[in-house]
């Protein structure tokens, strides 16, 4: 998995850091700058960095100064409730703070923004309260938030909800290689709708994608 | 003959009509916020629809190769309604977009107290947010809200140069052509303008500040009209640098005043660059 250091390590060897470097210092203004990101910096390819591009590293890198900034506001909050809590409690209580100011970015983010907030959910403090958002972006019509959804943190979508989601992938041809942990994940379950859809397919006389056929491969010469 | 369409409302259109326009030359379009056949009751159903407008829509536009922008406002028309106002307050979030353009439509529909509010604050807007504006004149009393729009736009501190007065027509085009906005029309199959008319407005006023548009949208109207409207511009003797003028440069001069205008996903414009691996269109 890409982790914010090695984002923020390539995106200081591009023009656009003095910007982002800015920004996050500002998470207040996170709203404004989320948004402008874009053309602030660049959409190009961040180097060296396969699979994000600059503003994508841009906006990631704004979400991850996030929770150091809510934390703040929480312990100024907290000496006023002694005794201390458990770390655990007060975890919890980020995660659901952090998540909450995500979960605002991406519903009122365009498709570049929402985007990036979903490659950028493993990098954050959220545990499993930003699934909300990879719902979401998997009903849509939008290809390249589908193959955003699929990435690391889909660990916590259920397995029924992740089976669905690939075949949707194959469905609208989004390349399964999006798709994190995919071998580690499929089950007989999803062989058995791959097989189905491959026959499907074949009645309509319309190809089977490879990558999914390769993959029902696998799963059925697995289990023999 | 490149297109660009700087007013459609494409939510209203089908696929096969984005097909056929980008068959036409059509390569970019501004697609501004404004009302549907049906009234909204709440501020959901705006914003809903200005997410459409910067997420599905320029994604969908760009399976077809054509490069989508959107301008966002409160609509005179549903300005007045108490139950729609609240949306003033969630426009600054829109007006950050990436690909929003201006601020619009905005003006006069029954030229009301509220719709006066509406238009100026959405005006204040669009000086904070750095963004020209598109105003909409009244399709009743077309001259009196078309003469007060111009005096608003002209007290809200806005230059003129970043402010387009739109549906303008043989009566208005005067008016406006004075004031140093810039001048829209909207060619229609029946109403409003047709191609000919076009032709007989350019011939007296040249292109200069000109925006010709389909406007198309679920009522009758015809996304290939600019088309239309070149051609009987050619027919009429202008050069292909005269259409060229009108129907691309002019309104790339307009939004590009935005700072926002990305024509990288028109096949006219420079290639995207290598390595894109999900370009726009998807899959």
């Amino acid at each position: 998995m890409i982790g914010t250091e090695r984002l923020r390590d390539a995106l200081r060897d591009t023009p656009h850091w003095e910007w982002v470097d800015a920004a996050t210092g500002e998470p207040e203004a996170i709203g404004r700058s989320f948004a402008a990101a874009g053309r602030r910096t660049s959409r190009a390819p961040l180097p060296g960095v396969p699979g994000w591009t600059v503003d994508e590293a841009a906006r990631a890198l704004l979400l991850t100064a996030l929770p150091t900034a809510l934390q703040n506001a929480h312990q100024t909050l907290q000496t006023a409730h002694p005794p201390a809590r458990v770390a655990a409690e007060v975890a919890a209580e980020l995660a659901v703070a952090v998540a909450a100011e995500v979960g605002d970015l991406y519903r009122y983010g365009d498709a570049d923004e929402k985007r990036a907030v979903l490659k950028a959910l493993p990098l954050l403090p959220v545990g499993p309260d930003a699934l909300p958002l990879v719902h979401d972006a998997i009903r849509t019509n939008d290809a390249r938030l589908v193959a955003a959804a699929l990435g690391p943190y889909a660990r916590h979508l259920d397995q029924a909800a992740w089976r669905q989601a690939v075949l949707k992938c194959v469905f609208m041809g989004v390349p399964l290689a999006v798709v994190d942990g995919l071998d580690e994940r499929a089950d007989a379950e999803l062989a058995a709708m791959l097989a189905a859809f491959a026959a499907e397919r074949a009645a309509a006389g319309r190809p089977m994608p490879d990558d999914a056929a390769a993959l029902l491969h696998r799963l059925t010469s697995e289990e023999t | 003959m490149r297109i660009f369409d700087p007013h459609i409302h494409m939510t209203s259109r089908t696929t096969d009509d984005y097909a056929r326009m980008a068959a036409a030359g059509v390569l970019a379009v501004v697609e501004p916020a404004f009302w549907l056949g049906q009234p909204r009751t709440n501020p959901g159903s705006f914003t809903d629809y200005f997410d459409s407008l910067v997420g599905w829509e320029p994604y969908r536009a760009a399976q077809f190769g054509i490069a989508h922008h959107a301008t966002i406002a409160l609509n005179p028309k549903e300005a007045n309604d108490p139950r729609c106002r609240p949306v003033l307050d969630l426009l600054p979030r829109y007006l950050d977009k990436d690909r929003v353009v201006a601020v619009g439509e905005i003006g006069f529909d029954s030229m009301t107290p509220d719709e006066d509010d509406a238009f100026e604050r959405q005006l204040a807007l669009a000086v904070e947010h750095e963004l020209p504006a598109l105003v909409h004149t009244p399709h009743r009393d077309k001259v009196r809200g078309t003469r007060r729009s111009l005096e608003i736009v002209a007290a809200s501190g806005s230059a003129p140069g970043r402010v387009v007065l739109d549906h303008l027509n043989e009566v208005t085009v005067d008016l406006v052509a004075g004031s140093g906005c810039w001048m829209g029309f909207s060619i229609y199959p029946e109403t409003k303008m047709s191609p000919p008319r076009m032709v007989e407005i350019l011939r007296r006023h040249g292109p200069e500040r000109v925006l010709v548009n389909s406007a198309a949208d679920w009522g009758v109207s015809d996304p290939l009209l600019t088309l239309e409207t070149g051609r009987a511009m050619l027919a009429a003797g202008f050069t292909d640098d005269d259409v060229d003028r009108v129907l691309w440069r002019n309104p790339v001069g307009f939004y590009g005043q935005s700072g926002r205008l990305d024509l990288t996903g028109a096949p006219s414009a420079e290639p995207t660059f290598a390595g894109s691996s999900i370009k726009r269109g998807g899959s």
